[in-house]
């Protein structure tokens, strides 16, 4: 199989252009998308690529649409992305809920900008977690990857496909437009190199009959394909393990419920993904995700050079979120320290981890930049002298 | 060894370009690690235009620029906004003919070493095209600092402008270096 890009080497791109190539390296082969700043080079990338490679990228008349389409070709067996930023992922919140619910595995990518509404199109926030974990209505659970480098977008990007396929879910993978426009330098692997994952198919006829069913105990249902000789009724009502709507049965949703929330929550030790940076010893804990855990990193240099003990966790996942790590940190520190770009959401999970343990300190900022590193020391220092 | 870059002018002056292309050759032809960081707005030719590069050779934490080590002003605005920015000591280069107005106080104060020259009218004597004057600039710029080295930045300019312009790429950077040399040695 030939690549309409280079392998096996390094390259200087943009992180949407990363995100593209590392979708088509993990197998995708059918985007739909609605253009839209700052995410419209990964559909452009995407409608570049998509024909070398035998697969399809379409234009569709609205975010609605798109993930709509990305579903449907999943169900067809092929592995597929949709990518927008804020007003398009508030369309798609609906038929996200339709995809956990089908248990369809589909990656969706946030390149986050300023809102609400149409806010500031070009410039980077961290305003949407809250709403990747909780926008679509109904219980539920997924997960949502945080990059902060132009390399980790490209593997986070593999690693979502691979997500997404082996728990049968939808896949947040969401980043922002400084990572998403920034150029760096990206080690793309060889082909052979990169381990894929594919979802579990039925056996027989038999397993073919339960696709909403945890017929191998591991709560994740083998998904039969349409097209391959099954009959599948597929639908976002309450369903039994046969797929037929059972819509007053409460033993029938909480089952189904349960176990589409299991599947992830069980799972947590396995999709978490975290760093930590001077963190054995500190006294202070930054916890960030995302670019802002980049000038963390520098701010965490700083504050270790002028006699604070600080330390980093990076979260690389949002979501499951590891709340009892939080609260191991929180009996280690006296204070724990939030730097996002938003008037608060990862603080929140923060604090509920931290459970008293330790105070909890908000570093907010909204407008389109990142946190400078002199910023998050500052916060730091004048909390530490007010104790 | 962190190097800061910051390069701004107007929209149409290829600052973007440049500053992929220096990334790049840092990244891919040196073996270092870069960010290329654009201001990013509605604006195409005519309006204000910045790029930030950070190099190092081990990974970069803060992708943007903080105090820069190396500048590069294509224009008034560029020149008056960004000044005060600069490292002490920073290597400013700056096109002569478009920054009419210096502030000679705040260059002395922070021990700039500015290399002011004529760069859009060098261009269109060199290649005839006066928009090859980034590409110039880059050649400029990277005999003084060697911050990457001119097999690189050739490798560099070579993989980004269009097919059927190389060679009158490579003339505009080789331009560049020859000035470069020639500043050096303070015979410009």
């Amino acid at each position: 199989m030939k690549y309409p890009f280079p392998v096996g080497k390094s390259d200087f791109i943009q992180g949407d252009e990363a995100i593209a190539r590392a979708a088509i390296l993990a197998g995708c082969r059918f985007y739909a998308g609605y253009p839209i700043t700052p995410a419209s080079e990964i559909f452009e990338a995407m409608a570049l690529y998509m024909p070398l490679v035998d697969g399809v990228s379409i234009q569709m008349e609205d975010e609605l649409a798109s993930i709509a389409a990305v579903i449907g070709a999943s169900w067809v067996g092929t592995k597929a992305m949709t990518a927008t930023s804020g007003p398009g992922f508030s369309l798609m919140m609906e038929n996200l809920g339709y995809a956990i619910m089908t248990e369809t595995p589909i990656v969706v990518v946030d390149v986050q900008r300023s809102g609400p509404s149409t806010g500031q199109p070009t410039l980077a926030a961290q305003g949407d977690v809250m709403q990747a974990i909780w926008g679509t209505h109904g219980d539920h659970s997924l997960i949502v990857l945080t990059p902060a480098t132009v390399q980790e977008a490209f593997d986070m990007t593999i690693r979502a496909f691979n997500l997404a396929e082996k728990y049968r879910t939808p896949v947040i993978l969401l980043t922002d437009a400084e990572v998403g426009h920034m150029r760096e330098k990206v080690d793309i692997p060889n082909p052979e190199d990169v381990e894929l994952v594919y979802r579990k198919l039925p056996a027989n006829e038999e397993e073919a009959k339960y696709p909403f069913g945890d017929i191998h105990g591991d709560l994740i249902p083998p998904m039969p394909i349409f097209g391959k000789g099954y009959r599948t009724y597929v639908t976002g009502l309450t369903h039994d393990e046969k797929g037929r709507p059972k819509t007053v049965d409460a033993e029938i949703h909480r089952k189904l419920i349960e176990r589409i929330v299991n599947k992830i929550e069980k799972n947590k030790k396995d999709i978490i993904e975290y760093e930590t940076f001077d963190l054995d010893d500190a006294e202070v804990a930054i916890i960030s995700y995302g670019i802002v855990a980049r000038s963390a990193i520098r701010a965490v240099k700083m504050l270790r050079s002028e006699g604070i003990k600080a330390g980093l966790l990076k979260l690389n996942v949002v979501w499951p979120f590891d709340f009892e790590m939080i609260e191991k940190i929180a009996e280690q520190v006296n204070a724990i320290y939030v730097p996002e770009m938003n008037l608060g959401q990862v603080y929140h999970l923060v604090k509920e981890g931290a459970n008293g343990k330790a105070r909890v300190e908000l570093i907010p900022k909204i407008g389109g930049e990142v946190h400078t590193p002199q910023e998050i020391v500052k916060a730091v220092k004048r909390c530490e002298k007010c104790i | 060894m962190r190097k800061e870059v910051l390069i701004s002018g107007f929209g149409g002056q290829g600052v973007i370009l440049a500053s992929v292309i220096l990334g790049r050759a840092a990244a891919v032809y040196e073996g270092l690690y870069a960010v290329q960081t654009q201001s990013y707005g509605p604006e195409s030719r005519g309006g204000a235009s910045k790029a930030e590069v950070v190099i190092s050779d081990e990974p970069i934490d803060y992708p943007k620029t903080l105090r820069p080590d190396y500048a590069v002003f294509l224009s008034q605005e560029a020149y008056q906004k960004y000044l005060t920015h600069l490292k002490e000591g920073a290597i400013l280069i700056i096109e002569k003919d478009l920054i009419p107005h210096r502030n000679e106080e705040v260059e002395k104060k922070l021990k700039l070493k500015v290399y002011a020259l004529p760069l859009t009218k060098i261009a269109e004597e060199t290649t005839g095209l006066s928009l090859t004057m980034n590409i110039l600039a880059l050649g400029l710029f990277v005999a003084l600092t060697e911050i990457v080295s001119r097999e690189a930045i050739e490798k560099a300019v070579l993989d980004a402008v269009p097919k059927g312009t190389e060679q009158i790429n490579l003339k505009a950077l080789h331009k560049g270096f020859e000035l470069g040399e020639k500043a050096l040695k303070g015979e410009l």
